[in-house]
């Protein structure tokens, strides 16, 4: 039971790690002068896009999400409009506290954006993934007897390091080095995508490691 | 324990902090004090009898062109010629040694010596005045850079030399108008290796060639930044010299008969391209004088000095300029370039060695009789082996002849050169030397406060409550701290400090709610059906109550994070700060041309005055306040809102401008006067009510006594269960508690609003200065976020105490304090300070005294009051923390849990100290973070301009917050005091 279910989670995750690979490599076959501090926009929503994407179709084939009570068309209908609705939501919410920590409100509105859509397609999209439309899970999740399976202690763990990776990325911008990776936002970004694929990697060996301490109330 | 005790122990603390920063800044500083005397053609400089027209005579040389390299190392200027494999920055000046060694009666190279610090500003000034320029020279001018003290500039300028100037702007700055031809370039941008240097040479040699000059000044920057770029041993510092070398044979090539070269270092570098210091490599520059005419006697004699003192260069340029001798040199003539007695083959006109040294050794003579008469610093029993050396210099110099033997002479001589010389060593032990055994005993105090105020806090806390917890170190809580200190050794990071303080503080506040939810206690915990109820687990809180507090802590957040984002637009700009617009607000209204922008900030300040001033009633009318017939509240109704009518009337008087009502130009002058000075008076005044008599509110005492007065506020329905062992509600106790604190910080944040919102320049014929108007909503915001983050650590309290996990304490955990202490930096930051010298709020000090001041303590201490205000503010109140989750229950259950405070007097008192000094160890970390930054960075390129400023504004900001808190303790245990005896009195009267 445990060790199918962390191998399942670390092959899951490694198709996502592999899929960031991918969406940077890939790109800088086809397109001339692509590079992730030149075309950082390009490289933010190919990644963006590559995560969104590959996260949804693992999840969707692994059948993690919580089983739909009823299977109308309606009510599937409903939770895709208000998954949408969340995901826009979110993406507010990153640009505004984004803005808040101190980035510029107007003059590079589209790269913060870009940046918030990233944060949430490695946050809040797993987040969906996982738990489907539902805010009350969610917080649930992140407080210390909130998991209930081993997936909702890797999404634990993914999303506070794709967050504290972003908060870490802000620390060299007034640093006077003048590299590439200072502008705002490539140093966020990459650190939050840094942070991510950390995550992806600790998840699946501390659940490993500390599978004896682990117990989830049924779900 | 007592309360004695807890103030006395926190005094001592206070101490040793006071005593470690003292003892560092007094090894790391060096002071002096600037002689602003000058000297003049007429001084007797000559021996008596030959008096001669000193800047009358022809002179040695008519002009001279000072080529300064910045940077210039004595090694750079070597030459080698059996070296094969030089390193990029050797050998890459032949022109030097060449010309040294071809033509010796023409070209000279030394090594010259700087004194520390060895920065760039330091050393022009140090070159230009002969003296031995400190960090702080105590002068007239705290507030601008230009050098008063007599110097070589000026005397060039004043006997009618035409000064041109080119290339670093730093000189544009120490001598603003100066030069008849200025060419400044910027200087700030280390990575640029080129714009400053070809910035020169496009204008040097068509200057040159020209006639309109005779001092031309040249100082090129690029081999100093590649220095601190790549570091000497880079082939651009070899492309570097090379095209130095270039330079300066072009120079020679266009020199004219009378004219002296100085090429010169104004300091070495170290191995990685910086300097500062005192290590060899960065004092040693290179020195090369070159004239077409022949300016040595001879070749280099045994004799002759290999390595010059910097000082040097400024008695040897005067003389032979024909310039006094600056009033404040210690140097010396550089005896090879005068002709020796009797030794007149050459037909120079000029002073021979004797008389050159005469002139000098009286020269500096009188700048130690005046410095010593002036200050002490200089010790009494050298200064009495001088005063003696001189006495006898003169009595044998004024009894030697002409026709004296060359061997007294020669005696002569070199009893001046050793009096000179013990002169110069005098005041280099006196200015010029770090004392690294005084920084590390600082450090070391520093380090000692910090763990004994930590400990302190530990033992005060595990005291409070009841013996648990002493050995539990916190470790996540002072990450956050631990950043904020890391941040201040990093000279980007202190630059943009206020935005770092508010980033910090953005984060721990939105880490609060985080950790609340990740200990499940942020949401109802949910009930699940399939679980039976366990009996062993305590009873679940009221959901809707946990709800609502965590509406309020999310709503608080809300409001400190919005208020410190709002606050980011009261910045001022550092100089370093390229691309950065200051605060609109921080413009004076006065100076506004457009007049409705000028009406709406009026409005907008009036506003928030206005509001905040009925924020803060409003509170205390809240707690049942402001209605017994006492002094105290009768100063408390009314103090506030007269200050505020006094403040939005003076603004409106210093915000009119100066010619538009000509006939009321009386009225409004005496207006300036008098109504920040009434201000300041009913101040005082509350504030000192506030002392005398503490007790504001009147209390309805329960039972039948309800002939004391009627109480304002209701007063929720007294808990029936309370065991009424007084006879008090323990809701008038406590409310006689807060107020009291809330006033006493209303009190001080009116008056530093005061002072950072009122202050004028009113000279009476200048335009009005209604400085810092903007600054009312900044302080409205300070309000607000103070607010927020009393209630935010209100609500995480008693969020805590629904779910349980209440330890049943009164301690502060870290977070609020630390949170406490970062917005009080970010407000410094946000009222339009910064922790430079020159964004100092001068204009604070005229604010009701337009015409000046006769003493140094009332503006001295105005300034403080403007530049510290959020650091007393928070200081002050720091004391709420502890009150205010007891003052924000309503709840009538938990009511017993603020009487505890006065049956705990125990808990109380250790409760009080372990918050005060939670708060002093994150300070004293602060103080101590950057005393580091300046020990360890002396060498910086940066320490002169961002690290010691920090240093001198963190430990005057701990001074300040430091008393103000101890103020604050000492208010609450005042009110305490005032509180017991009341008690005593009621409790006859209380139904027993
Ligand atoms: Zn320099
Ligand atoms: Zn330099």
């Amino acid at each position: 039971m445990w060790d199918h279910e962390i191998k399942a989670m670390a092959s899951s995750h490694a198709i996502i790690a592999s899929s960031v690979f991918m969406a940077t490599v890939v790109p800088a076959v086809f397109i001339r002068g692509f590079s992730v501090y030149g075309t950082h926009l390009l490289w933010l929503s190919s990644v963006t896009g590559a995560v969104s994407v590959v996260n949804v179709a693992v999840f969707w084939l692994l059948g993690i999400s919580q089983p739909t009570k009823k299977h109308t068309i309606g009510y599937k209908l409903s939770r895709l409009v208000r998954s949408c609705l969340y995901l826009l939501l979110s993406c507010l919410f990153y640009h505004t506290v984004v803005v808040l920590y101190g980035a510029p409100l107007i003059e590079s509105a589209l790269e913060t954006f870009s940046l918030a859509v990233l944060l949430t397609s490695l946050t809040t999209l797993r987040c969906l993934c996982v738990l489907g439309p539902n805010v009350q899970a969610w917080i649930r999740v992140f407080s210390r007897h909130g998991a209930m399976s081993v997936w909702d202690t890797s999404l634990q763990i993914t999303v506070a390091c794709s967050v504290i990776g972003a908060w870490l990325g802000a620390f060299p911008i007034p640093l006077d080095w003048d590299r590439p990776w200072q502008v705002w936002p490539v140093s966020c970004s990459l650190g939050s995508v840094i942070g991510y694929l950390t995550g992806l990697v600790v998840a699946p060996a501390w659940i490993h490691f500390h599978r004896k301490q682990l117990t989830y109330k049924c779900k | 324990m007592k309360r004695l005790p807890v103030l006395c122990l926190l005094l001592w603390l206070c101490a040793l902090f006071y005593a470690g920063i003292y003892l560092f800044v007094s090894g790391f500083l060096l002071v002096r004090l600037e002689v602003n005397r000058t000297s003049g053609c007429d001084d007797v400089l000559q021996p008596s009898g030959a008096r001669r027209d000193f800047c009358g005579a022809e002179p040695r040389f008519r002009r001279t062109l000072l080529l300064v390299i910045d940077a210039l190392k004595i090694d750079f200027a070597r030459f080698d010629p059996d070296n094969k494999s030089p390193r990029p920055y050797e050998n890459k000046l032949p022109v030097l040694e060449e010309t040294a060694s071809r033509r010796p009666a023409h070209a000279r190279l030394y090594s010259f010596r700087a004194d520390p610090p060895t920065t760039t500003m330091q050393r022009i000034k140090g070159f230009t005045t002969g003296s031995l320029p400190t960090f702080i020279d105590l002068g007239n001018n705290f507030a601008s850079t230009a050098i008063l003290e007599d110097n070589i500039i000026h005397q060039l300028g004043n006997i009618g030399k035409r000064l041109v100037f080119m290339g670093d702007d730093t000189w544009e700055n120490l001598f603003p108008n100066k030069f008849q031809r200025s060419l400044p370039f910027p200087s700030f941008n280390v990575k640029d290796l080129h714009t400053v240097d070809n910035g020169i040479l496009q204008h040097l040699y068509s200057t040159m060639v020209g006639e309109d000059w005779d001092v031309l000044v040249a100082h090129f920057l690029g081999v100093d930044h590649c220095g601190h770029r790549f570091g000497p041993d880079h082939p651009a510092m070899g492309q570097k010299l090379t095209q130095m070398d270039g330079v300066i044979r072009s120079v020679m090539e266009r020199l004219q008969n009378d004219t002296l070269l100085v090429v010169m270092g104004d300091h070495g570098m170290t191995d990685t391209g910086d300097h500062g210091g005192e290590s060899q490599k960065e004092t040693d520059a290179a020195l090369f004088l070159y004239s077409p005419t022949p300016l040595f006697p001879g070749p280099p004699s045994q004799s002759e000095p290999e390595v010059v003192p910097q000082t040097d260069l400024v008695p040897t340029l005067s003389l032979l300029l024909g310039a006094p001798i600056p009033y404040s040199n210690v140097g010396q003539v550089l005896l090879p370039l005068f002709p020796a007695e009797g030794q007149t083959e050459g037909a120079v006109t000029g002073l021979s060695q004797l008389e050159a040294l005469w002139v000098n050794v009286k020269q500096v003579n009188r700048f130690l009789e005046t410095y010593s008469s002036m200050a002490r610093d200089i010790p009494s029993e050298s200064l009495a082996a001088l005063r003696d050396h001189f006495s006898r210099l003169s009595a044998t110099y004024l009894a030697s002849s002409p026709a004296s033997s060359p061997a007294s002479t020669r005696e002569l001589v070199e009893s001046m050169q050793a009096y000179l010389s013990s002169v110069r060593e005098t005041c280099r032990a006196t200015w010029a030397r770090f004392n690294p055994l005084k920084m590390a005993a600082g450090l070391a105090v520093l380090a000692l406060a910090c763990l004994l105020c930590f400990l302190v806090s530990q033992a005060s806390g595990a005291l409070a409550a009841g013996g648990r917890g002493l050995l539990t170190v916190p470790l996540k809580d002072p990450v956050f701290d631990s950043l904020r200190c890391a941040s201040l050794l990093s000279d980007s990071y202190v630059i943009a400090e206020g935005r770092v303080v508010t980033f910090l503080l953005l984060s721990l506040g939105l880490f609060v709610p985080v950790r609340l939810n990740w200990e499940g206690r942020l949401l109802p915990p949910l009930h699940d059906p399939q679980k039976p109820p366990a009996g062993l687990l305590p009873p679940a809180p009221p959901p809707a109550a946990v709800r609502r507090e965590s509406y309020v802590l999310l709503g608080c957040l809300g409001l400190l994070v919005g208020g410190a984002y709002l606050s980011s637009c009261f910045h001022a700009c550092r100089e370093e700060q390229g691309a950065c617009q200051p605060s609109p607000f921080l413009a004076p209204l006065a100076r506004l041309q457009d007049s409705r922008r000028k009406n709406l900030q009026y409005v907008m300040s009036l506003a928030a005055l206005g509001l905040w001033t009925y924020l803060l009633r409003r509170w205390l009318r809240h707690y049942g306040n402001l209605n017994a017939s006492g002094g105290a509240v009768l100063a408390a109704r009314w103090v506030l809102p007269l200050v505020a009518v006094c403040l939005g009337l003076h603004w409106a008087v210093s915000g009119t401008p100066e010619d538009s009502f000509r006939n009321l130009a009386e009225l409004i002058g005496v207006a300036q006067v008098a109504l920040p000075r009434a201000a300041f008076a009913l101040l005082g005044l509350g504030m000192a009510l506030l002392w005398a008599d503490p007790i504001t509110v009147f209390l309805k005492t329960r039972g039948p006594a309800p002939g004391r007065g009627s109480h304002a506020a209701a007063i929720p329905p007294l808990p029936p269960r309370y065991r009424a062992s007084t006879g008090i509600s323990p809701h008038a106790e406590l409310q006689h508690l807060i107020p009291q604190i809330y006033q006493r910080m209303r009190r001080s944040l009116e008056d530093s609003e005061q002072m950072g919102a009122g202050e004028v320049d009113t000279r009476p014929a200048v335009e009005a200065y209604g400085l810092g108007t903007g600054m009312a909503m900044s302080f409205l915001l300070l309000l607000l976020e103070m607010g927020a983050l009393l209630h935010i650590h209100a609500s995480a309290t008693s969020l805590a105490g629904l779910q349980g996990a209440h330890s049943g304490d009164f301690s502060v955990p870290w977070t609020p304090v630390v949170l406490w202490s970062l917005a009080s930096s970010q407000f410094f930051h946000a009222t339009g300070h910064l922790a430079t010298f020159p964004s100092i709020q001068w204009a604070a000090a005229f604010v009701g005294f337009p015409g000046g001041h006769a003493g140094t303590l009332l503006p001295a201490s105005l300034v403080a009051l403007n530049t510290f205000s959020s650091h007393i503010l928070f200081g002050v109140a720091c004391p709420l923390l502890l009150f205010w989750p007891l003052v924000c229950e309503d709840d009538a259950e938990d009511a017993v849990m603020e009487m505890r405070l006065r049956e705990n007097p125990q808990q109380f008192s250790s409760a009080l100290l372990q918050l005060s000094t939670r708060y002093l160890t994150i300070l004293g970390a602060q103080v101590l973070a950057s005393v580091c930054a300046a020990a360890v960075l002396r060498r910086h390129l940066m320490v002169w301009k961002v690290f010691t400023p920090k240093l001198m504004f963190e430990a005057s900001g701990f001074l300040v917050s430091s008393v103000s808190l101890l103020v604050g303790v000492s208010l609450v245990m005042r009110v305490d005091l005032a509180v017991g005896r009341w008690f005593r009195r009621l409790l006859p009267d209380a139904t027993r």
